[in-house]
């Protein structure tokens, strides 16, 4: 088996107590003390999360005449200096290769942030569709990445960093200089909470660490509770709810999708819109307590019509919760589905996203 | 006899006159992380030794909970159905989960761990 990669903070959680395991290549915390109080952590004060195995790249150069407009399912060219953009890297059959967001660094520098198991084939599929005349890089080993989460993260930062950071509006970011090295603080996340991203040089990723966990609202708070938080807001993970062999529409992520542009998997999806999905996305609240997991079935009467790609006990729902792929008649919310596994069967209502509406992500 | 055994499977069963209480221990409830979730048996159920009694869910997984004995359920704690973290916070004592009605058959019993065997069996996982 391949050694798994370590972050700068491997110690430090090592330290913690963290519950350590694989996840994309990375040894990385579970949890430290349950993902159910992180859980909370992060919807009532705020949360720190080590996200350094996510990977980065830098593209330095025209984004049009480089060729990057081209690579992505939306346009970078049009993204405002000091913003960023959600969205997808396909395939030729419109499968996702992966998610990630695009920031508009300057007007001629971009820097792509992707999933962490992805971002090795992530960088050589973009290099191959750019035809060189642009710089290309992969940061990622040396950029530090932390999370920090939740209603009182921007309390917090703003104690930290100055008044700068109250003022950066979703999907925005700054940079500014963090325990005196150049540092990116971007207004996005994963949990549906008030929230921010800071990049910075992975030397100085222990000392930030150190140096937020000394508030009294910040906890440290691992993968588990990061998977319940995006899932409660209906966020898709990749490996789970998004693959190659899925396409943004059948994800039900049109949205992120400008199909005006040119970009590689437009013509597949252009044919699996004039043709009609064959499955579409489904989002579903359980009856009970019972948690529905990745690849339970779904049924409706006596026909399997999908499968369950994320699924969860909702702790602000107090049930459980589930979006999966299904037939697209069986998609409709106020569908009657049945979820089973092996002698397990759990009633469940098809529903809209977001499971949890009330956090404070645009506060 | 000790009046609480326990199983390879992490239940633990104690034992008053041919009333079984059944729980999962300590180790259990901290292997599986927060408990979200206990399926009661149904009062009345008829289970063999290690046949399937009832499940559990956390956060992390799904699992079964055997049955150490054979017998039948009488009675279920049902606050486990709005408080199933009651299992993390007091997994060997608050949180029993069914009482059997057992015949008390000493082939079965000698199929169980005393909790010194439960212990020495741990540090061997």
């Amino acid at each position: 088996m391949e050694q798994l990669k370590e972050t700068p903070l491997v110690g430090r959680h090592r330290a913690l107590g963290a519950l350590m395991a694989p996840f994309g290549g990375w040894e990385m915390p579970i949890q430290y003390e349950g993902i159910l109080a992180e859980h909370r952590a992060c919807r009532e004060k705020s949360a720190l999360f080590d996200i350094c195995h996510m990977g980065e790249f830098r593209y330095k150069g025209d984004l049009v005449a480089g060729g990057l407009e081209d690579v992505f399912t939306f346009s970078v060219a049009s993204i405002p200096v000091g913003r960023s953009r959600y969205g997808f890297l396909l395939n030729e059959q419109g499968g996702i290769v992966d998610d990630l967001i695009v920031f508009r660094i300057a007007e001629d520098e971009a820097m792509i942030v992707v999933n962490a198991a992805t971002a090795p084939n992530d960088f050589s599929v973009i290099e191959s569709r750019l035809p060189g005349s642009a710089r290309f890089e992969d940061i990622s080993a040396a950029t530090g990445k932390l999370d920090l989460q939740g209603p009182m993260s921007r309390d917090v930062l703003l104690s930290l960093l100055g008044h700068e950071v109250a003022a950066i509006p979703y999907f925005r970011f700054i940079e500014t200089d963090v325990l005196g090295k150049p540092a990116i603080v971007s207004r996005t996340g994963y949990t549906g909470e008030l929230g921010y991203e800071i990049f910075l040089p992975a030397g100085k990723v222990d000392e930030l660490w150190s140096t937020l966990l000394t508030y009294p609202s910040v906890k440290p708070a691992g993968l588990g509770a990061r998977d319940l938080l995006r899932l409660e807001v209906g966020y898709s993970l990749y490996g789970n709810d998004l693959d190659e062999t899925i396409t943004p529409l059948e994800a039900g992520l049109d949205a992120f999708v400008n199909l005006d542009k040119q970009f590689v998997g437009r013509d597949a999806l252009l044919a699996q819109k004039h043709a009609g999905l064959s499955r579409a996305k489904v989002a579903f609240k359980v009856g009970s307590r019972r948690s529905p997991r990745h690849y339970y079935e779904i049924w409706t009467g006596d026909a399997r019509v999908g499968t369950v790609t994320s699924g969860a006990f909702s702790p602000m729902l107090g049930c459980g919760v589930g979006i999966g792929l299904v037939d697209p008649a069986s998609a409709r919310p106020g569908t009657a589905l049945s979820i089973r596994h092996g002698n397990v069967a759990m009633d469940a209502v098809a529903c809209t996203l977001p499971f949890f509406a009330g956090g404070s992500l645009r506060s | 006899m000790p009046d609480t055994l326990f199983t390879k499977e992490h239940e633990w069963v104690k034992l008053e006159g041919n009333v079984a209480s059944v729980g999962i221990t300590d180790f259990a409830a901290h292997q599986l992380g927060d408990i979200t979730f206990v399926e009661l048996p149904p009062v009345g159920k008829a289970v063999k030794q290690f046949e399937v009694l009832c499940g559990i869910e956390s956060v992390k997984t799904a699992s079964d909970i055997y049955a150490p004995l054979s017998g039948k359920v009488i009675a279920v704690n049902a606050a486990l159905n709005d408080t199933p973290e009651v299992v993390n916070e007091s997994p060997e004592a608050e949180a029993w989960m069914a009482r059997l009605e057992i015949a008390s058959d000493p082939a079965e019993t000698a199929r169980l761990m005393t909790r010194d065997q439960y212990l020495e069996y741990l540090k061997g996982l």
